[in-house]
């Protein structure tokens, strides 16, 4: 078999091998999952693996699953859950880093993005036309409507 | 002057069916999600490192916005696939072209080379055409 002919096999070989490795992320972030493992997934070496991914990606594989972890956790706190459970509930073994690296990513504490969350959705209850801008408002005919 | 796009509107077939394509399939967020009344439903998303632009995925169906003819025409062309809706980039083609497939995305084209990079062309649940494309300038 010539080279021009074993490339294309060999490349969607490797493509389908990193999806796997972002799947098995997508799947267990809320598990204690490292490095090694999501490696270990896709029968990379770490050091080949992280470089691929990142290749594919342009983020970690580390950064990916925090990044995971954190939208998860976004959208819990907007659910009301308490921060702690929350914490734990998508993967995080520290409270302490928790907090810090959502700070870091969302620009404001846990506590804090939860009231603000919760606040929108009981002005959204209270009045559903807050969340449309008004030109589709009136376009659609809810303007007119008896919603609030 | 224009400084930004924030809204644009998707009309769609049946918006829980697109719920579950462009969050579960695509990997969109939602960005906002609130019954406007008994029957209708504000349903926005939004591309994940591309939180400020809103998605509207909006159902075509009988009220104000279309009549009964105008929303039998607009379903039939939807599902035909005559309109295109957007452009959208990716990291890596091929990567991103293998995981949609694994979760059922119907490609009307695979990646091609073209002068400014890579396209491929896929179809959302309802018949909407994207391209999905690397542009060589992010490489």
């Amino acid at each position: 078999m010539t080279k021009p002919e074993i490339e294309p096999y060999h490349k969607f070989y490797l493509y389908r091998r990193i999806v796997q490795a972002k799947l098995f992320i997508d799947r267990h972030y809320a598990q204690p999952i490292d490095l090694h493992q999501i490696a270990d997934e896709a029968y990379f070496s770490k050091f080949h693996f992280t470089r691929l991914f990142k290749q594919a990606y342009g983020k970690t594989p580390h950064y990916y699953l925090t990044q995971v972890r954190l939208d998860q956790a976004k959208r819990l706190l907007a659910d009301g859950e308490p921060v702690t459970q929350v914490c734990f509930s998508v993967g995080f073994d520290s409270s302490t880093s928790f907090a810090a690296l959502f700070k870091k990513h969302a620009g404001m504490a846990p506590s804090v993005y939860q009231a603000k969350q919760l606040q929108r959705k009981a002005l959204f209850n209270h009045n559903p036309l807050h969340a449309v801008p008004n030109c589709f408002a009136e376009t659609y005919g809810w303007k007119n409507s008896n919603i609030r | 002057m224009i400084t930004k796009v924030t809204h644009m509107c998707i009309y769609v077939l049946d918006q829980d069916s697109a719920y579950d394509f462009y969050i579960n399939k695509l990997g969109f967020k939602v960005h906002t999600d609130v019954p406007m009344g008994a029957d209708s439903r504000w349903l926005t998303v939004t591309p994940p490192d591309q939180p400020e632009l809103e998605i509207t995925l909006f159902p075509v169906k009988e009220g104000s916005m279309f009549n009964a003819e105008t929303s039998k025409t607009m379903i039939e062309l939807i599902k035909k696939g005559t309109f295109g809706a957007a452009v959208f980039t990716c990291q890596d083609l091929m990567v991103t072209y293998e995981e949609l497939k694994v979760k059922g995305v119907v490609f009307k084209k695979p990646p091609t080379k073209e002068f400014y990079g890579f396209e491929a062309l896929f179809s959302d649940d309802s018949g909407n055409w994207f391209s999905l494309s690397q542009l060589d300038i992010e490489k």
